[in-house]
């Protein structure tokens, strides 16, 4: 079952073009919903298994697309001092472990940061992290055009030196390539979460005095944690950059962070399955929604449907759904008699 | 024996209140001594100290020699120090299976360097299955094998401080606190887990508990510490702690139900 | 010098509004365990309140203040009634996201009622402003402090002077305990929630007319005012009035002598600091651990 889903899933994500064709205008909306969603997923990696709720996951999306984008445009800044750090462009596929390192690091400093003073502390940081984030973009405009936004940003093109190169134009190539991204993410995080690393994640969000005293080391595996979620939000970000291939300080706007917050609290935070199909969800409704009322209208209706997934499934869809399962076969089951209490020999 | 603890005139205190003052005691390797008092004396403070929860405002601990006072509560637990708490003393959420394999955390870490990066290649297959095995002899160990599958918060009270205590044991710890182990158990569990008590000092582990139910205490411990008000007013075996007169006063001192537990201190163990 | 001092006139000024922001802020965390993210949006609010009354009505300027004050009051008691009463005892995230969902609905509302375009409240003070010695400040301005104090001092005797405040301070300390002796809890929240959130609205009727008002204004507020209350101490009243005058500092002194587009960086840079130096804020009781 729970191998079942989301292969079948992947299965029908793969053959979902042939399906629908080449109609470019839905293919655009998967893309980025994919992107979107793999944004989800690291959020779900902090907010799910550690508990801590990051609101400025948008930074590090961003900055993965601002240093993906800038490695694959060059710059030539100056930094003070009459010192100018002059770089040629390199190729847009550097751009994306770049921008997965750079992510990272970010994630390092403000998980070392928080996480001497956890909960809403962290969630304080990184929402004020996200904003200075978007000042810096705005402000440094020899770097970064400022609200001109940086245009004409390469395409990725995968290939091995001698073997020739691919080159991602089509929409079609891209929805390929998120969806292996994507994949990776899951495989990736499935694994985590799995091992003695996701084992000592939930052991302190369950209880963390608990966890503490059979020897977890609260501040390193939760710093461990946001650095590996905000690799993934980087490499979401690059993603996002060299398919759109223009962004401006907007890719930091706090509404972004909140669909993703979305995507996972509805999806069910906590579970593999749960962003992937929150971010479906989320990310499709505006496909819909978009050509019967205004985005302020649409904003609203999310901020509505939010609350009332609180109110409803607080697990969120995917638990909620498992639940209902659960309790039908339960009722269609014999009780069971309680065991007696246990004795040790 | 040598003293494995040794607390060395701990105090603590909160803005001007005293919860600890000048505590001084020693436990030797091998004991089972119990840490009683009435209601406020400190005990749990004196736990929480002892494991790094909380910094003493003077004095220090020492286990096996290092002192504790800059050591976070998780390499405290490293040193071979394991505890065991009041209330919470499972992960609710997770099968008793799962707790366990939490409570291994520390066995897989020697194995490998980067645990990280064998987990994501999928090689972390042989240490897993080690662990997995070192589980089920802990949960076989304490009894709770039947129970393996279930979420530790829908467990029974009793059986929820049995999973607490192979939580610490999964630490291999030199010694355990056990901080009110039987408190919600009813006679017959209380009498199984003074047996475990037994069989965990058996293992080499040097016990030394939080307890209200004074029958219990007096029937497990080599050596009793009573504490009051902060400060160690009494010290020996149970024989001469239930005929200790500064311990009847303390009690006495209190209501109903600590008179009753004082009464209880003079009666002999019903075993 | 004389653009030292006037950088310090424009700190009160300043950090008057950003305690009322901060202290109401700090006020809902402290009692309820929320983090309020509608109180950017009840800001919001409060300044589109003051322009509906003055410049649609064409109500007096200083009726209008109190207008919006209880139209941020009203709306406060209104979301803690609908929206965290069925939610106490949820857990500080849950709470936490269903305060993001209101906020959105607020400001997205306010968006798609009021339009993107900026709205200037006309005052009734004169344009000239007050010429002291090298230091100008506008009437306006001067009004806006001495407001901005008034609401401070009030806000501080109901809590300390009143029978509510007693309740309040009660709940503050331990709200099971307060509930046994015969508090009533609920009022309480309701109370407290009510109350931080016209302080947000005032803070926005009186920063309106200074600046302008557009349905965004709330974002920043919001993040000033988080900054503003990890500065004091989170739950913590005074450290949020003096935390409130610190970052104003902060931000005249940035914006004047490094550069102003990272004006609104300070905050964080404000946190960072707090973080490494003091965790618990400048102003924090040690807590009782055990």
């Amino acid at each position: 079952m729970s191998r079942l889903l989301p292969l079948a899933l992947l299965t029908s994500l793969v053959a979902l073009p042939l399906a629908l064709g080449s109609n470019p205008y839905l293919l655009n909306a998967l893309i980025t919903t994919g992107i979107l969603t793999i944004a989800a997923m690291s959020l779900n990696l902090l907010l799910g298994f550690t508990g801590q709720l990051s609101l400025g996951h948008i930074a590090f999306f961003g900055i993965g697309a601002y240093v993906s984008a800038l490695t694959s445009l060059g710059f030539d800044v100056e930094i003070g001092f009459g010192t100018r750090i002059v770089h040629e462009p390199w190729p847009a596929a550097v751009g994306f472990l770049l921008a997965i390192l750079a992510a990272g690091a970010c994630g390092y400093l403000i998980g070392r940061l928080s996480f001497r003073v956890r909960g809403a502390y962290f969630v304080i940081v990184t929402v004020s992290f996200a904003e200075v984030v978007r000042l810096v973009a705005l402000n440094w405009v020899e770097l970064t055009q400022g609200p001109l936004a940086l245009t004409n940003i390469p395409v990725i093109a995968l290939g091995a030196p001698g073997l020739g190169s691919w080159t991602l134009k089509t929409k079609l190539q891209n929805y390929y390539l998120v969806l292996a991204v994507g994949t990776l993410c899951y495989v990736i995080i499935a694994r985590l979460v799995g091992s003695r690393f996701g084992r000592a994640m939930r052991g302190l969000k369950e209880n963390e005095s608990l966890a503490l005293s059979v020897g977890i080391n609260a501040a390193r595996t939760l710093t461990v944690a946001t650095v590996i979620s905000a690799a993934m939000a980087g490499a979401a970000g690059s993603l996002y950059a060299h398919y759109l291939r223009i962004i401006d300080p907007d890719v930091f706007q706090f509404a972004t962070t909140v669909t993703i917050v979305i995507m996972v609290v509805a999806g069910g935070k906590g579970t593999l399955m749960g962003p992937v199909v929150g971010g479906l969800i989320f990310g499709l409704l505006p496909v819909v929604l978009r050509p019967v009322m205004a985005p302020e209208a649409q904003w609203m209706i999310y901020g509505i449907v939010l609350i009332a997934i609180l109110f409803v499934m607080p697990k969120g869809i995917v638990p909620g759904i498992a639940g209902l399962f659960a309790r039908l076969r339960a009722a269609r089951a014999v009780p069971v008699l309680e065991a007696s209490p246990a004795v040790p020999r | 024996m040598s003293a494995i603890l040794s607390v060395e005139q701990v105090g603590v205190r909160f803005g001007g209140l005293v919860a600890i003052a000048d505590l001084h005691f020693d436990v030797r390797e091998g004991e089972i001594v119990s840490l009683i008092g009435p209601n406020g004396a400190g005990k749990t403070t004196a736990f929480n100290v002892m494991t790094g929860f909380l910094k003493p405002s003077q004095g220090e601990v020492r286990f096996r020699g290092t002192g504790l006072t800059d050591l976070q509560p998780h390499e405290i637990t490293r040193l071979g120090l394991a505890r065991t708490f009041q209330r919470t003393s499972v992960f609710p959420d997770d099968t008793v299976f799962d707790n366990v394999m939490i409570g291994l955390h520390r066995q897989g870490a020697q194995s490998r360097r980067a645990p990280l990066l064998d987990a994501l290649i999928g090689r972390a297959g042989a240490s897993e299955r080690r662990l997995r095995a070192r589980a089920e002899a802990l949960l076989d160990w304490v009894g709770l094998s039947e129970r393996a599958g279930e979420k530790a918060g829908a467990l029974a009270y009793g059986e929820q401080r049995l999973v607490g205590v192979a939580l610490a044991l999964a630490t291999e710890p030199a010694m355990l606190l056990l901080d009110e182990p039987v408190s919600g158990m009813n006679a017959s569990e209380t009498q199984v887990f003074v047996s475990l008590i037994r069989q965990i000092r058996e293992r080499g582990i040097t016990v030394l508990l939080v307890e209200h139910d004074m029958p219990m205490v007096m029937e497990v411990s080599d050596r009793i510490l009573v504490l009051n008000y902060g400060r160690l007013i009494a010290e020996g075996p149970p024989d001469r702690i239930r005929s200790d007169p500064a311990v009847i006063e303390a009690y006495l001192g209190q209501g109903k139900a600590a008179r009753q537990a004082a009464a209880e201190v003079q009666e002999p163990a019903h075993a | 010098m004389d653009q030292l001092i006037q950088h310090l006139v424009n700190t009160l000024i300043l950090g008057g509004t950003y305690a009322l922001l901060g202290i109401g802020l700090t006020l809902i965390f402290g009692i309820m365990n929320v983090v309020n993210f509608t109180h950017g949006a009840l800001y919001t609010v409060g300044a589109y309140v003051m322009y509906l009354a003055v410049a649609a009505l064409g109500l007096n300027f200083f009726l209008a203040l109190p207008v919006a004050i209880l139209g941020g009051l009203l709306l406060g008691a209104a979301i803690e009634l609908l929206l965290l009463r069925p939610f106490r005892g949820s857990d500080i995230d849950t709470t936490m996201l269903v305060m993001i969902g209101a906020g959105i609905v607020l400001q997205s509302g306010t968006l798609w009622i009021f339009g993107g375009v900026a709205k200037a409240i006309p005052s009734p003070f004169p344009e000239a402003p007050l010429q002291l010695g090298p230091v100008s400040v506008s009437w306006l301005r001067l009004f806006v402090l001495g407001a901005a104090l008034a609401l401070i001092v009030v806000t501080y005797a109901l809590i300390n002077r009143t029978k509510l405040g007693l309740a309040m301070r009660a709940a503050f300390q331990d709200a099971d305990t307060a509930a046994l002796m015969g508090v009533n809890v609920r009022l309480v929240y309701t109370a407290t929630f009510a109350l931080g959130s016209s302080l947000a609205a005032a803070a926005g009727a009186l920063l309106g007319p200074v600046y302008v008002v557009f349905p965004q204004m709330g974002g920043l507020a919001e993040l000033k005012a988080f900054a503003i209350v990890i500065l004091g101490g989170l739950g913590n009243l005074k450290g949020a009035a003096i935390g409130g005058f610190i970052l104003a500092l902060a931000e005249e002194l940035g914006a004047g002598y490094v550069s102003s587009g990272y004006r609104d960086a300070m905050g964080f840079l404000i946190i960072i600091a707090v973080l490494l130096y003091k965790p618990t804020g400048l102003f924090a009781k040690a807590e009782r651990i055990g």
